[in-house]
């Protein structure tokens, strides 16, 4: 295995973009389940089909026409939680199908059928072009400073948004800044899950190390490690026996999940027990 | 005399269709104990989150010591109900005070300093919950809840507090805590209270308004209670919260 990290550079892309997608999905993925923000992270990912539809069909890099309608439906679905009008749930669905509608228009429209947009749909971590990698790594630095730099706001703005706003901070501001980078984060996640599978890594990573500890931060180390494990090992799996990257890291981070759940009841249950023997 | 701390002019506030508040006229006075009653749907708590700039007005202007809100030497704290709140968010009790120490500006890399995590055990301390200061907040009772959010207000180091429904879902013995902690603050900043409990704070603040879309009733507590009390619509709301039955007030 070493031999063939060593040797192909496909190889070695494909372990750099899993430490990318690791670190990003660890810290947003964190933000996402704890805001509530599964479906709505959903719908962006799926808004960019249109992006990559239109890539293919006006011959530019399909990966930044997502990117463009990656920030389009963030803002969008965005503003209009902003209104609290209880319509967000709505007009989630709505980007969610109009961007697959427009990327099927937009490859139907094309002489032929694309052989990579599956790639796109599935993600395949062992097809990552050079310039994917180089925008994964532009998006990883950004959306890894933003937070970290800002940390302490972040955690208050997380909890109490109201109270930041009280406290005088520009909360539209972080809300917008927040939209984007889950726009960001699904960009880069695309390449490695897939359209479809983003939620999974956005999610399972975040949960998993919401069994495992309390701390806001805590949470977010441990959410980067585990879907560095889970990256990791889909893709040596699935360049074992050569299936869908995509597929076996989202398979492997739910059976994860659903073990790690296991072992804390009983655990926990176990405890219990002999607390009340005591 | 008394300074003048908020001044709330012919205030509109409406949610698209449906008017919360309209043409209210109100002042605030500083060291006012000022209680707000009214039915659900009355507008008490948009008229909260409308002093505290957190829903736009649709007419009307609200001054703050004769100026805006941020040009002011106002400090505001403000404690939301608690059904508002993320109960589940992987936070301290300790890191939520302290959070009312955050600078305006963004500083990146900030940190607190010793002063301010000094300041965050003292108001712990002051509120009754310094033992549970490393408690994760998920595992707080509603009433230990509701004093976490006072002391996250209290680190403002307000000069007006404003509280919307305190002593909603907490225990009795709680709510009395509460109260006698709101009694004790009184004496050194301005409160504002929306709550349901008429006749428990019919004892506790100087000051009483009947809110519903607009003021009905503003004065002294026992008056505007009686005031209110005969009338014949807000009489069944009296006494559901009372206790007090008609057979009994008649016999």
């Amino acid at each position: 295995m070493i031999q063939v990290i060593m040797e192909y550079r496909f190889m070695q892309y494909a372990i750099i973009s899993a430490v990318l997608t690791s670190l990003v999905c660890g810290i947003i993925g964190v933000i996402i389940v704890e805001k509530r923000l599964v479906m709505m992270s959903g719908g962006i990912a799926h808004t960019t089909y249109g992006g990559v539809g239109l890539g293919y069909l006006l011959g530019f890099e399909p990966i930044i026409g997502a990117f463009f309608f990656a920030i389009v439906a963030a803002l969008g679905i965005g503003f209009i939680k902003t209104k609290k009008t209880g319509f967000s749930d709505i007009v989630i669905g709505l980007f969610w199908s109009l961007g697959m509608s427009l990327g099927i228009l937009f490859i139907g429209l094309m002489p032929g059928y694309p052989p990579t947009i599956t790639t796109y749909l599935f993600g395949n971590i062992l097809s990552v072009t050079t310039f994917d990698l180089i925008l994964m790594i532009v998006l990883t630095v950004i959306v890894l400073l933003v937070i970290l730099v800002f940390f302490q706001d972040w955690k208050a703005h997380l909890f109490d948004q109201e109270f930041t706003k009280i406290l005088g901070k520009k909360t539209k501001l972080m809300e917008t800044t927040l939209m984007i980078l889950i726009a960001l984060t699904i960009v880069v996640l695309i390449r490695v899950v897939g359209i479809v599978l983003v939620i999974a890594l956005l999610t399972a990573p975040a949960a998993t190390a919401s069994i495992v500890t309390k701390k806001l931060n805590f949470r977010m180390l441990y959410s980067v490690l585990f879907s560095l494990f889970f990256t990791l090992t889909g893709l040596f799996i699935s360049y074992s026996i050569n299936v869908s990257s995509g597929a076996v890291i989202v398979f492997v981070s739910i059976v994860t999940f659903c073990i790690v759940f296991i072992i804390k009841r009983y655990i926990i249950k176990r405890k219990q027990i002999k607390w009340a023997v005591k | 005399m008394t300074q003048k701390l908020i001044d709330i002019e012919n205030v509109s506030v409406s949610y698209g269709q449906i008017r919360a508040l309209t043409n209210l006229n109100l002042t605030i006075f500083e060291n006012d104990y000022l209680g707000i009653i009214g039915p659900n749907g009355g507008g008490k708590s948009t008229l909260l989150k409308a002093i505290l700039d957190l829903v736009p007005l649709n007419e009307g202007k609200m001054t703050y010591a004769d100026t805006s809100l941020k040009k002011s030497n106002i400090k505001i704290g403000y404690v939301p109900q608690i059904t508002e709140m993320n109960r589940m968010f992987p936070i301290t009790v300790f890191e939520v005070v302290l959070s009312g120490k955050l600078p305006q500006k963004f500083q990146p890399f900030f940190r607190y300093d010793s002063q301010a995590i000094q300041d965050t055990l003292d108001t712990l301390d002051k509120v009754g919950i310094a033992k549970l200061a490393d408690r994760q907040i998920n595992e707080l009772s509603g009433g230990e809840f509701q004093k976490m959010l006072i002391a996250r207000a209290l680190s403002l180091k307000p000069t007006i507090l404003f509280l919307d429904e305190p002593t909603a879902m907490i225990d009795n013995a709680s709510q009395k805590q509460v109260f006698r902690l709101l009694k004790k603050l009184s004496t050194e900043m301005t409160i504002v209270l929306v709550t349901h409990q008429i006749t428990t704070i019919l004892k506790q603040v100087n000051r009483l308004v009947y809110l519903d879309k607009n003021i009905l009733a503003d004065g002294d507590p026992l008056e505007v209670y009686n005031y209110m009390y005969r009338q014949p619509i807000v009489s069944s709301i009296m006494n559901r919260n009372t206790g007090f039955s008609e057979k009994e007030e008649t016999l």
